[in-house]
């Protein structure tokens, strides 16, 4: 498995060092940016590396409306018959609007009986969710979903 | 320690395929949320779980600020023998929770 | 002015000036009926439902010795299981000894002062809230059956008036929403009716448990009108008053809300 580096992180750092010394006044913004769909194009590639990416075997479920972005239900499900010659090794499930483009890694082995599991997870905005699989083989399978997020209407003030 | 909720089947048949559910009690603050005084509240995540079964790993996942306040995941595993699923919670400073169920396998 | 706050006001602007009645009995619907399919099942699993952490640690504390008596709730009360069975339900309450209803939370505080000899607990403290989380538990799917006698009517009218009273910078009144426009959407979700069958609730916005008094609270900053502080009888009158209108539902405690 590929080393993780942090290369979304300090990609940004460096992008806003560079903007406070060229901005002169401009105050440094506390909030990072969002993650760009570049960034989650690093961040796949940090994860699996250059190896090419098909679409199926993986079946990516969140709710297409989501209440609040806080805690979305998300369930990823890859077809394998999960025996030693032919499993799947991790699912990994990607975003490009947080500020950071990785959710979850898992690793599996033929142990699990099955190639799924879920999770809730935080989504900052209306956005595309990317499930990746990585299998025995050395393939790479994906799945992703379009989800739109609605604010709550009522925000109370935060907690002193 | 934290409050944990751990849901496995008291008893299974051997090659059964089980499904086990977790659920913790932890902030998972993200680091980019603005505290009242106009500063970021510092990153505080569980960042790693692991799961073995009579001491094996059969389910690991690396987790992310993205990872909703009070993780709850659910995974599947077969149920091999009667023994014991060890399930490890660890944070981003290093301090692991570590609970335990016991299984009955026929 | 916020944009939920424009659409809220838009909305009231086009509703007739005379109040509609008290929804009616048989339209009443929980709030559980307005979040998603997703939301409700989390509330539905006790595996998944993240207030039963708070459950568990509520049931730990009740089992827990404390004050100078050395005395657990377990100690009196036995088992809640059996002795909390519908307590939750029939809150607010009147308390002889303050003349006036008391919530849950201050029913806990009053037990713990004046019979384990301990301090009370802060309200939205997370042990507060797991004792109010674990007593409430036990009264799931029993209908709500607050008293509405002779000496509770005055405090559940004046929680009324509260309910109905236009307030804050946007001049609204609970009603308004609650009752006139339950079920029309505001900033993409659907507003409910404001049953207070499910309390205390794990409200997705908030990552954590709350009480009713919390929830009461956001609203009125919502409404950018001034909140009642924690344990100001105004609160307790519309929790009152909110139990009252929810009579007859089935207790959804502990509730997952958005």
């Amino acid at each position: 498995m590929k080393p993780e580096i942090d290369r979304d992180r300090s990609r940004r750092e460096i992008l806003q060092a560079a903007a406070a010394l060229a901005g002169g006044g401009a105050l440094l913004s506390v909030r990072p940016a969002a993650a760009t769909p570049e960034m989650m194009k690093d961040a796949v590639r940090a994860v699996i590396g250059e190896a090419p990416v098909k679409k199926g075997k993986v079946k990516l479920d969140l709710p297409p409306l989501v209440e609040n972005g806080n805690s979305v239900p998300c369930t990823v499900s890859v077809e394998s018959p999960m025996t030693a010659a032919d499993y799947v090794k991790a699912i990994h499930i990607f975003n490009e609007k947080n500020p950071q483009p990785n959710v979850i890694s898992v690793r599996l082995n033929p142990r699990a009986g099955r190639a799924s599991f879920s999770t809730r997870i935080r989504l900052a905005d209306s956005q595309t969710v990317t499930a990746i699989a990585e299998l025995s083989d050395g393939s790479f399978w994906s799945d992703d979903i379009d989800v739109i997020v609605t604010l709550a209407a009522c925000i109370e003030e935060p907690k002193p | 320690m934290a409050r944990a909720l751990i849901h496995v089947p008291a008893t299974a048949k051997k090659g059964d395929v089980i499904e086990i559910k977790t659920l913790i009690s932890h902030v998972m603050e993200t680091g980019y949320r603005i505290g009242v005084t106009g500063q970021p509240i510092p990153r505080d995540i569980i960042d790693d779980f692991v799961c073995t079964y009579n001491g094996e790993e059969v389910f690991h996942a690396k987790l992310y600020p993205a990872i909703a306040a009070n993780p709850f995941i659910t995974f599947f595993t077969v149920a091999t023998e009667s023994g014991t699923l060890a399930f490890s919670w660890t944070d981003q400073h290093g301090a692991t929770q570590v609970q335990t169920a016991a299984i009955t396998v026929e | 002015m916020s944009r939920a706050a424009f659409v809220i006001s838009s909305v009231i602007a086009a509703t007739v000036v005379a109040r509609a009645a008290d929804i009616p009995l048989d339209q009443r619907r929980s709030d559980s009926d307005f979040i998603s399919a997703d939301t409700r099942a989390i509330q539905n699993d006790d595996t998944a439902n993240p207030a039963m952490l708070a459950v568990l640690d509520g049931e730990t504390l009740w089992n827990t010795k404390a004050g100078a008596t050395n005395k657990s709730c377990a100690d009196c009360h036995g088992d809640a299981e059996k002795s909390m069975k519908g307590v939750a339900a029939r809150y607010p309450a009147f308390a002889a000894e303050l003349g006036r209803p008391v919530d849950l939370e201050q029913q806990i505080n009053l037990s713990r002062v004046a019979d384990q000899k301990a301090e009370a607990l802060p309200f939205e403290s997370k042990e507060l809230l797991a004792l109010t989380a674990y007593i409430a538990r036990q009264s799931r799917g029993m209908p709500v059956a607050v008293k509405d006698d002779a000496q509770a009517k005055p405090f559940i009218a004046a929680g009324r008036a509260i309910f109905e009273q236009r307030q804050g910078q946007l001049d609204l009144s609970c009603a308004q929403c609650h009752d006139d426009n339950w079920g029309k959407k505001l900033a993409g979700n659907p507003v409910p009716q404001a049953m207070a069958n499910g309390y205390p609730i794990y409200r997705l916005e908030w990552q954590e448990v709350g009480s009713l008094q919390r929830r009461l609270r956001n609203c009125m900053s919502g409404m950018r009108a001034e909140p009642y502080d924690f344990g100001a009888p105004e609160l307790v009158d519309l929790e009152y008053f909110l139990m009252w209108r929810a009579r007859g539902l089935a207790m959804e405690s502990p509730a997952v809300r958005p």
